[in-house]
């Protein structure tokens, strides 16, 4: 019933706008259509200010609103310089923004048709053209090196001292891999996967693998200042491990390993008090279409503030293999263990 | 009769000895029906039946963004009116993930392809190159007609996909594989896909067929005087366009063929090392990565042949409100051909975090802020057009202004993206979605709607109501920037697109509200696009006639036919010469302030 009465009310709407817009046709006919030209032609050139003014005062509202909410601290040391390139290249976008918007609603009313004026017949210049071809052009170099020189940083090799974890995308959770006491991860291969009792498809003929961990619920734990690499792969579809806090994105693929660096700068703990928002927890989204689930394939990662925090969580995992092969009581209890997570929602 | 007279009147005769006696007794002929308006050949009835088709999908995309838009400002409410339009998709009045993504990919692939692509180029290409280059029709009307023919099955087959039992694709409007060939990844990847394919192939073709045949007249059949350097700047823009979907959309229908052997004979291009419905697939040694450089080497060229007749008809119609020439002439056709070559060689950027060499990505870094310099020329001869001009705002030039407006918003958040070290951090987030539908969405809409409001006299022989027109300008324009500006705030916090749920995520869910503001706008301007049909529908009957021939004072040769356009040769007796340039805006000795393009050099005048 309501639907229908918005639908009438809508229809009623469309009809009075357009017989408003027929009678203002008549009434200019009747009143000479050339004092309607000259008059809507002023008009318009004010409401055009007008809606510059507003756009500009609109903008600098929109930004007090969401200050605190964009592009927050960033959490890591590539973001650091990330953060700094990004507010060269909009200072840069800015000024031209304002320059050129400001000319053309500008000119739109200055320049606005009366009876007296005639235009100035202008088809070229070239020194112009040389100039405003070799500006932007110097401008862009610029920012190409400055952004080169950021891109080669993040993707350089990893430290050698660096923690490496692997995380693989499934539809559609994260599954997250320590390499163990051993510090390496061994093999694996996609047939060898079983949901049951291999989701990773780890090879266990490889005694590198005896000891790794598997944490099932995407969680991510690295430790202050230790750069962390993550070795990245997909069980099915493309995914995408995306870090917001971190600045960082790299997409999962299926048949092909990615990886990425870096290293967290601040802890889980500090950016609590940071935000000041006590459920704060960095979260590690898929921003690769991947499927019906694709909006609820969420990770999380926990900065611990030292290394033996970091060792202390460990020693209470279970290595996959044992918890596999093991009765399944225990695996039960080891599922409860609380963890740092809001509300996970995983889709079947 | 010249020799080059018969060379221009080839196709004519050749269609049929009623167009040949045709323009010369004007004693015509009628035709049947379905010959005149269906299966016509006369580029006019063609050109309009790309507008129509292209505004029956405007209107079945836009009110897909619509429903997707009611999910995302209010997740936790219901809409039973949805259900009733939508049926199980949309049980209880809340659109289920699945059909989500389904909508999302259907609303992309619909207002990219149907709208802007074949609703676009098809409306001006058809209706102005003949009429601007003084053709009596294309080089093949009846590849022409064909052109439009195998767009409407292409939408015919998309329309079906919608009505099969496991959705339309659901994949994206980019369909990466293995989501897209996988039945087991999603319910849209099932027969809905294979649809998807096949439309999209046929749409290829349709495309093929009409962009050489706009190159081919363009290039061939021009009247006399008229050299390429005479040649007003949509046509120029359309000539691009076309060249670009002809060298580019061929890659594409191969990618899509691959997928389809992918999806159907077992064969692995793209797939491998895959475990996926509780099994390990044998598929081994293919790549993922393949398809996205098959698709982007299409995909990042369609966004130029988007933009460029938006960028065509905006010069022309800024110059001939302005009452000034276009500034910079032959600047603004080098920086097109910079656009065109450059538009070829940075579809990579579309992959900066796909594990590609990064030395790789720093080439196609450089080219991409390469391609920001012909684009600013571009911006700032427009802007110079105005200046000092005797500006007339009638709806088609706000609507131009609002084109170069866009334009700039949209293009400067490029050099955020296109810069591989910052897209690493906004690569898939809202970001992206303000960044594409400002610069190439509503931009390119911006420039469609200045089209249709200028060229309406030329196509009914009426206006569009004025008052409409300025309503429709002002909330449409106010709209876009409402709708799309914010969501770069919420790109920067990086919340992804294609989400059909924020609500679990702490770092986003503050966005809610915004989301809902942005829904609510969403509406208003889309029916704003509604009352914007009933006047382009009701213009065509009642609108006010068109007295003089030309309505704009135009120097360019369209306005040099009848105001009533003869079917089958556009003028009657012979095509006029051309002797000057199109941008002829200067005192003619008569008061009037053009001088059309068919008036010869006056005894010691300079040609342009
Ligand atoms: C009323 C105007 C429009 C609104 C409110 C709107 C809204 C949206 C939104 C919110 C999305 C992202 C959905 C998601 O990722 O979950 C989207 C996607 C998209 N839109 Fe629009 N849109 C509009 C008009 C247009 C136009 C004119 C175009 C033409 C180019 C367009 C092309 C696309 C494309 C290509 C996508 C990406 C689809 C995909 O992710 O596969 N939209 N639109
Ligand atoms: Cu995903
Ligand atoms: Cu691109």
């Amino acid at each position: 019933m309501s639907g229908f009465i918005s639908i009438a009310l809508v229809a009623l709407v469309f009809i009075i706008i357009y017989q408003i817009g027929k009678a203002s046709e008549y009434a200019g006919v009747l009143r000479g259509e050339e004092k309607v030209k000259v008059q809507t032609n002023r008009t318009i050139a004010w409401l055009l200010l007008a809606f510059f003014i507003l756009g500009l005062y609109g903008l600098w509202e929109c930004n007090e609103m969401f200050k605190g909410r964009v592009l927050n601290i960033s959490a890591s040391e590539q973001g650091i310089e990330y953060d700094r390139m990004f507010n060269l290249t909009l200072l840069v976008t800015g000024v031209v923004f304002f320059a050129t918007q400001a000319a053309l609603f500008w000119f739109a009313f200055k320049y606005q048709s009366t009876e007296k004026r005639t235009s100035f017949f202008y088809p070229h210049n070239n020194k112009l053209e040389i100039i405003w071809t070799t500006i932007p052009a110097i401008a862009m170099a610029i920012l190409v090196a400055i952004g080169l020189r950021a891109w080669f940083n993040m993707t350089s090799e990893a430290p050698k001292d660096a923690q490496v974890v692997e995380i693989v995308g499934k539809q559609f959770n994260w599954l997250v891999r320590y390499p163990g006491r051993d510090g390496v991860l061994g093999k694996r291969d996609f047939r060898k996967i079983s949901d049951a009792d291999n989701i990773l498809g780890l090879d266990w003929t490889d005694k590198d693998n005896m000891d790794d961990v598997i944490v099932q619920n995407g969680e991510l734990h690295c430790v202050l200042g230790k750069p962390i690499k993550l070795i990245i792969g997909s069980r099915d579809v493309i995914h995408d491990v995306g870090l917001a806090h971190f600045r960082m994105k790299m997409d999962a693929v299926p048949g092909i390993v990615t990886t990425l660096w870096f290293t967290p700068v601040v802890s889980t703990e500090k950016m609590k008090q940071i935000t000041g928002n006590p459920n704060f927890v960095y979260e590690i989204s898929c921003d690769q279409m991947c499927g019906k689930g694709h909006y609820s394939m969420r990770g999380t990662i926990i900065v611990h503030e030292t290394q033996a925090q970091y060792d202390a969580w460990m020693l209470m995992q279970q290595s996959y293999y044992s918890s596999v092969h093991k009765p399944a009581a225990p695996e039960e209890q080891k599922k409860e263990v609380k963890t740092d997570t809001v509300k996970v929602v995983t889709m079947k | 009769m010249s020799n080059e007279e018969i060379i221009i009147q080839g196709p004519n005769i050749a269609h049929g000895a009623e167009a040949a006696t045709d323009h010369h007794g004007h004693e015509h002929h009628e035709q049947h029906f379905i010959w005149k308006y269906i299966f016509s050949q006369d580029h006019k009835i063609i050109s309009k039946q790309f507008l129509f088709t292209g505004i029956f999908w405007a209107i079945v995309g836009a009110m897909f963004s619509v429903f997707f838009r009611f999910q995302l400002g209010f997740p936790d409410s219901t809409f039973p009116i949805m259900e009733k339009v939508l049926g199980d998709w949309a049980k209880g009045g809340k659109i289920s993930p699945e059909f989500y993504y389904a909508l999302v990919t259907m609303h992309g692939t619909i207002l990219v392809f149907f709208v802007l692509t074949a609703g676009l180029s098809g409306t001006f290409a058809n209706l102005l190159i003949p009429l601007q280059i003084g053709a009596r029709d294309m080089a093949s009307p009846f590849l022409n007609m064909l052109s439009y023919w195998f767009f409407f099955l292409s939408g015919c087959i998309m329309f079906v996909s919608l009505f099969v039992e496991t959705g339309p694709a659901a994949g994206g409007w980019t369909s990466y594989p293995p989501l897209s060939a996988l039945k087991e990844a999603s319910l849209g990847s099932g027969i809905g896909m294979d649809l998807w394919i096949i439309s999209m192939a046929t749409f290829v073709v349709s495309s093929l067929l009409g962009g050489l045949n706009y190159i081919a007249t363009i290039l061939n059949m021009r009247t006399r005087g008229m050299t390429m350097t005479r040649m007003p700047l949509t046509v120029w823009a359309l000539f691009f366009t076309a060249i670009l979907g002809v060298l580019s959309f061929p890659v594409l229908f191969s990618g899509l063929i691959l997928l389809l052997f992918d999806r159907n004979m077992g064969t692995s291009f793209y797939l491998s090392e895959i475990f996926i419905g509780g099994k390990a697939l044998p598929h081994i040694g293919g790549s993922a990565i393949l398809y996205q450089h098959l698709f982007w080497f299409l995909g990042h060229p369609e966004v130029y042949i988007i933009m460029l007749p938006g960028m065509g008809m905006a010069s022309e119609i800024l110059s001939c409100n302005s009452r000034k020439p276009i500034f910079g002439y032959f600047a603004m056709i080098i920086s097109l051909i910079g656009i065109t070559v450059l538009a070829f060689v940075v579809w990579a950027h579309h992959m900066f975090v796909t594990g590609m060499s990064p030395f790789l990505g720093s080439i196609f870094v450089l080219l991409t802020l390469l391609i920001a310099v012909p684009s600013a020329v571009k911006v700032f001869n427009w802007i110079t057009t105005m200046w000092r001009g005797n500006l007339r705002f009638t709806v088609g030039m706000l609507f131009a202004m609002g084109f170069v407006s866009l334009f700039i918003s949209g293009g400067l958040t490029g050099l955020f993206l296109g810069n591989s070290a910052l897209d690493i951090h906004l690569h898939d987030t809202y970001f992206v979605v303000a960044h594409f539908h400002i610069v190439m969405g509503v931009s390119a809409f911006f420039g469609m709607f200045a089209g249709i409001y200028h060229w309406y006299p030329k196509m009914f022989g009426r206006f569009m109501n004025n008052t409409l027109g300025y309503i429709h300008f002002f909330i449409t324009f106010a709209g876009a920037y409402l709708i799309f500006w914010p969501m770069h705030y919420e790109g920067l916090a990086g919340m992804p697109r294609r989400y059909y749920d924020y609500s679990a995520w702490e770092s986003f869910k503050s966005f809610q509200g915004l989301n809902a503001f942005i829904s609510i706008v969403a509406l208003i301007v889309f029916l704003t696009q509604i009352m914007f049909v009933i006047n382009f529908v009701a213009s065509i009957f009642r609108g006010r006639k068109v007295l003089n021939s030309n309505p704009w004072s135009s120097p360019t040769l369209e306005w040099t036919t009848p105001t009533i356009v003869p079917p089958h040769g556009n003028w009657h007796g012979e095509i006029p010469e051309v002797h000057r340039w199109p941008y002829d805006y200067k005192d003619d000795g008569n008061g009037n302030d053009f001088i059309p393009q068919t008036r010869p050099l006056a005894p010691g005048e300079e040609s342009h």
